[in-house]
């Protein structure tokens, strides 16, 4: 073994730098985590404190629950998460898949005119999108949020799939048409398998912005009936009063299922990472 | 009947001309092995037979009909590629039975074919691994498995052993060369390593910057290359090349002569300086220096040679060969 590593000072010191870096990036969540169970009180006067009996309340979580439909703006969260996510990962391959593999006139420009979006926000285009949906019809619908988070993903997402799949053997999709494969198979069945760790990447770049997004949200689908966790947790905080209690509570529950995700995701996501690095 | 036959093929990739004029045929029951430098356009050849790439011109016809526009699947070609190239996500028997499901053949059919194969290949004992759990020999008998199952009327083999190491390397071309014989197959072998050509063809195809030098079985390319490259391409070491002016002044030539043609001798022609001696045990290579020209003898039996030693060196002027400075072949 490396003899830096073996050396048990150097592992202290290695152990104790990752530890720091990890109090630091919990203590906000932790933050939030302790101070969404106790009483309003409380979280002013000793906002460090752990809940004990006497500041322990759930009064946020009740307010949340009884104020407004949580489990609809979660459940619409949810929707354009998943959808997004999906609709990304499924025309950013097969985009990157047509760059990488195919020759055909245009396919540098192409490449970069894709990779563009990468460079330039598309909330600048905010009013003209506004206007668009205004136009067919899809203000206040979850399909509003769908589109454009998938046109917001998807320049990241061609990016990155096309630099993996140049590097799936060119001999295995060659195996496949001498067996008969349509390009189709080829794809889903012999070159999506092959980057998934890229996918999982991908998805966890785009999964997060999208989840915490409050910007189009607010513009383009603030019915009661469309609005999303982020939107809806805005709810409890006014221009002169802000109920910290239910602030606290939402984000709390609004952690979780990105958690959940996430830990799905970053055992490939980890690969993804380093998987061009070292091989 | 004709297995094969390519009639003035041509290949560019936009402006780059990569083969030029092709034209080969090749017999039902024949083996073909495509060789020479890398770059020189063999893959790629095999890349337009096998429909994987169009040909820019010309005609490709297998087993009597044109398939210049026939997708890779319905040639009639089986194909094993360097990497082995199998489905990382099915085991050995789904590997194989792949190409045959796609071809909607019966299962009994299917079940037949990967036993008469895996016996001839020895894998009955691994139809339910996976590729990742295989190691390298086992991996190409699969990828060989692969092609033999579809039975097709033309086998190509790209570079298929130069992932394995030496002594697995011998051993499957062995392999192959019995699967040749008991399957009585065509097949079309692309590789860089002489040794493989020599061992393994009916017929050698030479290939040198997309334009076919000669063709021919390996004995006559051996005894009568049509020109330099040829000559010193095949033969190992290669063959001597220098000025004949050396041996006889005034010639403008260039004079060729194998290794092995070459022997010691007190009054020889050729008065060389050892540089290098190479003690096999059966042969002696002896590198000596001719002037300024390094020339191979390789001497059979051992000798007492020493790095630094003055040599005469003798040959039978039968066995020289000569060319002009263009490198064609004169005599």
């Amino acid at each position: 073994m490396n003899k830096v590593r073996s050396n048990p000072l150097n592992t202290v010191a290695m152990h104790g730098a990752l530890i720091l870096y990890t109090l630091i990036a919990l203590f906000p969540v932790f933050i939030i985590l302790i101070n969404s169970f106790k009483d309003r009180r409380s979280i002013f006067r000793e906002p460090l404190a752990l809940p004990n009996s006497e500041s322990f309340s759930t009064i946020g979580y009740e307010t949340v629950l009884q104020q407004g439909d949580f489990f609809l703006y979660f459940q619409n969260s949810m929707i354009v998460t998943v959808a997004s996510l999906f609709f990304v990962l499924l025309f950013g391959a097969m985009a990157a898949y047509a760059l990488s593999e195919y020759r055909f006139r245009g396919n540098m420009l192409m490449g970069l005119y894709l990779a563009l979006g990468i460079m330039i926000p598309i909330r600048i285009g905010t009013v003209a999108i506004l206007e668009m949906m205004v136009a067919t019809g899809l203000v206040n619908t979850l399909w509003a949020l769908i589109l454009v988070y998938t046109a917001q993903g998807l320049p990241l997402a061609v990016f990155i799939l096309s630099e993996f799949m140049r590097q799936v053997s060119d001999d295995l999709k060659n195996a496949g048409r001498i067996d008969g494969l349509s390009e189709y198979t080829i794809f889903f069945r012999l070159v999506l398998p092959l980057v998934r760790p890229a996918m999982a990447t991908v998805a966890v770049f785009n999964m997060i912005p999208i989840w915490n997004d409050l910007w189009f949200p607010l513009i383009l689908a603030p019915a009661e009936e469309t609005k999303t966790l982020t939107l809806g947790s805005q709810v409890f905080i006014g221009q002169f009063v802000t109920d910290w209690n239910a602030v606290l509570s939402a984000l709390s529950m609004a952690i979780l299922p990105v958690l959940i995700l996430y830990i799905i995701f970053s055992r490939q996501l980890i690969r993804g990472i380093t998987s061009g690095a070292v091989k | 009947m004709t297995a094969l036959s390519l009639k003035n093929v041509n290949k560019s990739f936009g402006k780059v001309h990569v083969l030029k004029d092709i034209n080969l045929d090749v017999e039902e029951g024949e083996f073909v092995v495509f060789v020479g430098p890398s770059g020189c356009g063999k893959s790629t050849l095999l890349r337009v037979i096998a429909g994987l790439e169009d040909a820019t011109s010309g005609e490709i016809s297998i087993g009597g009909e044109v398939m210049n526009l026939t997708p890779p699947s319905k040639r009639g070609i089986a194909m094993v590629f360097q990497s082995y190239a199998l489905y990382p996500h099915l085991n050995v028997r789904g590997n194989m039975t792949l190409a045959l499901k796609q071809e909607g053949q019966s299962k009994s059919v299917i079940e037949e074919r990967v036993q008469t194969a895996s016996k001839m290949l020895n894998l009955e004992p691994y139809l339910d691994r996976y590729p990742s759990e295989l190691s390298g020999g086992q991996r190409q008998r699969v990828a060989i498995g692969r092609a033999i199952v579809r039975e097709p009327k033309l086998f190509l083999f790209d570079e298929p052993l130069s992932n394995l190491d030496a002594a697995l390397r011998m051993n499957t071309r062995i392999e192959i060369a019995n699967l040749h014989r008991q399957l009585g197959a065509s097949m079309i072998y692309v590789t860089h390593d002489q040794t493989e050509a020599m061992t393994l063809a009916d017929k050698i195809v030479v290939l040198r910057d997309g334009r076919v030098e000669q063709i021919g079985s390996p004995m006559e390319l051996y005894n009568n290359p049509a020109n330099q490259f040829v000559a010193g391409f095949l033969g190992s070491p290669s063959m001597n090349f220098f000025p004949a002016g050396i041996v006889q002044s005034g010639d403008d030539r260039i004079m060729g002569i194998r290794p092995e043609d070459l022997f010691l001798a007190d009054d020889g022609i050729l008065s060389a300086r050892v540089s290098h001696v190479e003690k096999l045990g059966g042969d002696t290579n002896v590198i000596a220096h001719l002037n300024d020209h390094q020339i191979t003898a390789r001497l059979f039996g051992q000798h007492a040679v020493e790095e630094g030693q003055d040599l005469r060196l003798g040959f039978d002027p039968q066995s020289a060969y000569h060319f002009n400075t263009q490198g064609a072949r004169l005599y």
